[in-house]
């Protein structure tokens, strides 16, 4: 047994978590404690305070903010461990990685895994430092489900693309630098003809409609592309390779969405801290309402063992990577999230159920937005049913009859 | 579907007529860009009222219709179907309080001016956000209520208050003692946090000790009607989308996983038509009624829980749109879903009815 090497690697654990207690002692401001991130925030970007300015730079500095991305793209170049450490300390103090959005959950693992070193240089230092955001144009009006369906077309000019088309639901389109799309660089084969190109959102000819959706925001919009001039080395990949490209990014995006863990902070508090404040408990502090409490404990109990699956997932693929086990995760959190969202509502009653205006709390009020947010949750980067054909046909081998 | 007389598809009919035409969703849309706190259209109301439906269930003598429940919930589920923003059923089931607890006297004061829509009567009964009838603090002493009444439908509107206090009920008019604060619901429609200050009060000293419990079980059967059309409407334009909405080279009608989904929600919703439609025969026949409402409110609650979830899952992305409908209807439901009883309140009066 080599026990020495193991005293060493456990003693580097300690000295890089002494590091990062004495980071965040230096550079996290206190008053952010507890809030979120105003870049990842779903609904729309919030403006940058000062403090959370400075706490972005810190962390973008040394690259934390995409801890385990590689040091010569301005990643943190961390192991798994120690990015491990450097949650659990931030969570320790009530901080949070400030670095988020699109690049970080998708585009950027993806460039990494399939961009040219050019490319990576370019764009994955400012997405480390959360200096870009990129938005993800995939969906069309006819092509949602049925993504490969997609039509916008990028006619090879020599020097460059020539993109017509048109994008739609595209998140945060408004507020975005760059978007990654999927093009159509070839009609005659549906997949081969797909290919994955960046477009700066600023170019001429690229223009956005914000679509207003049910929770009263218009966080995503049409994206419309007439003559827009884009330089071919914004090919990601060759010509025809975007559907196995653009496939491995949902892969991220899924895993990110399930959320295991990014979830179980948003959740915060239990459903059960939250019953006792709303509705009567009896001489033992238990529920009152039995048919409330056999609720709440029946969902609580299946929460504790989607983090559980959560956790074996990501203990199992060593290697970090992402796999079809993510459509599990997806179709699992995305449900139990949405679920937790009515459950709230029964245990509020219409406290719970507040839109605007006096008599409501912010939290609330903020509740009910995320409630009617969270339904796109089981609708985007890939339905639930979508999920399920995944896991039949690709996981459990259901194949369709030859 | 119920076997309906003559007279009740006429009604029927007539009400499926009118929102069609004169109340589509699009009406709604105007009230709530109208942004007016009583939230409905006046001279909609007056029309409705014109065509007897306020008095559907009020006697001829007080210039109604008496054509009784199962047509008021025909009539109401029709306007569930629009989203038709109206005190319809708020008034109504002021109506019936004052039917089974007011004296000669207070039902020639007040129902003509009911069914005829003059007048705008609601009821006022809970005291916190969820349901729950047992715990009153409203007092009355000396002809004089006292209390806060939370979330009260249609309030704005309301000339007339059927106040539940702690020893009874109480017809108080709007005026000087009674004030309102808006609450805006996610349904954007009229509710408010209503406080009655030593507000007059006249007690319906009628209908025995079970007055409160029959009036909310009106509440609830007329409130399931409404989402039964809620629930209707949702499955319908489902469907419709399913069948033209191309994915795969197909429609998406012919994925057998959707066409299962969609035959376990038609299932589901000829329970809940089932359940809301006992409810409605319960109280024309006078017979059971505890037990129907609870069942039909119960069944509206699960349904139609589940198919505004399914409706805008079914649609994908314009499911999520402010610009489609059936967003609306999910905003609307899960408030009714609340009112007058939840589905943990309703699963636990029902095992208590039935003794154990
Ligand atoms: C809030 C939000 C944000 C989004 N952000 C982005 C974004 O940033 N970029 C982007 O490119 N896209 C984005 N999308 C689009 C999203 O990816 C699509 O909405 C999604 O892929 C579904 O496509 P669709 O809306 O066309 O629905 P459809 O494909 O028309 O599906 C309608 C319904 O049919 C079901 N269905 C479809 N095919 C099958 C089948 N074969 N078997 C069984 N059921 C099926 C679907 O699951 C769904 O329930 C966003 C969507 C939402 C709601």
């Amino acid at each position: 047994m080599a026990t020495q090497p193991q005293i060493d690697s456990h003693s580097g654990e300690e000295a890089f978590r002494e590091e990062v207690v004495q980071f965040l002692a230096e550079h996290f401001p206190p008053e952010l404690k507890g809030k979120g991130n105003a870049l990842a925030s779903v609904e729309g970007p919030d403006q940058e305070t000062p403090a959370q300015e400075g706490w972005r730079k810190a962390v973008g500095e040394r690259g934390w903010g995409t801890p385990t991305w590689p040091k010569e793209y301005g990643g943190g170049g961390l192991s798994r461990k120690q990015a491990a450490i450097l949650n659990e300390e931030m969570a320790k103090v009530g901080a949070f990685n400030p670095i988020g959005g699109m690049g970080v959950m998708m585009f950027g693992p993806t460039l990494l895994e399939y961009g040219s070193e050019e490319q990576k240089l370019a764009h994955i230092p400012p997405i480390s430092r959360g200096e870009i955001r990129w938005c993800q144009g995939y969906s069309e009006p006819n092509a949602g489900s049925d993504l490969a369906n997609l039509q916008m077309m990028a006619e090879d000019k020599g020097d460059h693309y020539l993109v017509n088309g048109q994008k739609t639901w595209t998140s945060g389109g408004q507020w975005a630098d760059k978007s990654f799309c999927l093009v159509r660089t070839d009609r005659s084969d549906k997949h081969k003809g797909i290919s994955f190109l960046l477009i700066d959102m600023d170019a001429p000819g690229v223009e956005v409609r914000p679509i207003q959706m049910i929770s009263g925001m218009s966080p995503f919009c049409e994206t419309f592309f007439t003559d827009v001039k884009v330089p071919k080395g914004n090919l990601v990949g060759k010509e025809g390779e975007g559907w196995t490209i653009g496939k491995r990014l949902l892969q991220h995006e899924r895993t990110n969405l399930s959320g295991g863990g990014s979830m179980a902070r948003l959740m915060g508090a239990s459903l059960a801290d939250i019953a006792k404040k709303y509705v009567d408990t009896d001489a033992d502090g238990q529920i009152a309402d039995k048919v409330l409490r056999d609720r709440i404990a029946d969902f609580e109990i299946r929460w504790g063992a989607f983090l559980l699956t959560a956790r074996r997932a990501s203990d199992e693929s060593k290697a970090g990577g992402v796999s079809e086990i993510s459509s599990v995760l997806k179709k699992l959190g995305t449900k139990l999230g949405q679920e937790r969202a009515e459950l709230m509502i029964e245990i509020m009653g219409l406290q719970g159920l507040g839109w605007e205006g006096e008599g409501f709390s912010e939290a609330e009020l903020g509740g009910v937005r995320a409630w009617l947010f969270g339904k796109a949750t089981t609708i985007y980067g890939g339905s639930t049913e979508i999920q399920n054909n995944i896991i039949a046909k690709r996981v459990l081998g259901m194949l369709d009859h030859q | 579907m119920a076997v309906l007389n003559e007279e009740q598809e006429m009604l029927r009919d007539m009400a499926r007529e009118w929102t069609s035409k004169e109340s589509p969703v699009t009406e709604f849309r105007k009230v709530r860009a109208g942004g007016a706190e009583e939230a409905f259209d006046r001279k909609a109301y007056a029309t409705m009222a014109e065509m007897g439906w306020v008095g559907v269930v009020i006697p001829e003598a007080h210039g109604g219709s008496d054509f009784g429940w199962l047509s008021a919930g025909l009539v109401v589920e029709e306007l569930g179907k629009t989203l038709t923003a109206s005190p319809l059923v708020a008034s109504t089931i002021a109506a019936s309080a004052i039917l089974l607890g007011g004296s000669d006297e207070q039902q020639a004061k007040w129902l003509p001016g009911l069914a005829s829509g003059e007048i705008i009567g609601t009821l006022a009964v809970d005291e916190g956000s969820r349901h729950d009838p047992a715990k009153l603090e409203t007092t009355v002493s000396g002809g004089k209520l006292s209390g806060t009444k939370a979330f009260v439908h249609e309030a704005h509107g309301a000339d007339l208050f059927v106040v539940a206090a702690s020893d009874g009920l109480y017809l108080v008019e709007k005026g000087e003692a009674v004030s309102l604060s808006t609450r805006k619901l996610t349904d954007q429609r009229s509710h408010a946090e209503v406080v009655f200050d030593g507000a007059a009060a006249d007690r319906l000293a009628g209908g025995g000790d079970s007055l409160l419990d029959d009036v909310l079980d009106r509440a609830r059967i007329l409130t399931a009607s409404e989402m039964l059309g809620m629930a209707q409407a949702v499955f319908d334009v489902t469907l419709d989308y399913l069948k033209q909405r191309v994915q795969f080279n197909q429609v998406l009608a012919t994925f057998q996983a959707l066409q299962h989904r969609m035959a376990d929600l038609f299932g589901d919703l000829t329970m809940m038509r089932s359940a809301v439609e006992g409810g409605l025969q319960a109280l024309d026949s006078g017979f059971g009624v505890a037990r129907a409402a609870t069942i039909a409110k119960a069944e509206a609650n699960r349904v139609l829980n589940i198919v505004s979830r399914e409706g805008v899952q079914l649609h994908g992305g314009m499911g999520m749109t402010d610009d489609y409908d059936i967003g609306l209807y999910l905003k609307r439901a899960r408030v009714l879903e609340a009112s007058f009883g939840g589905t943990a309140f309703l699963k636990n009066r029902f095992a208590t009815i039935g003794g154990y």
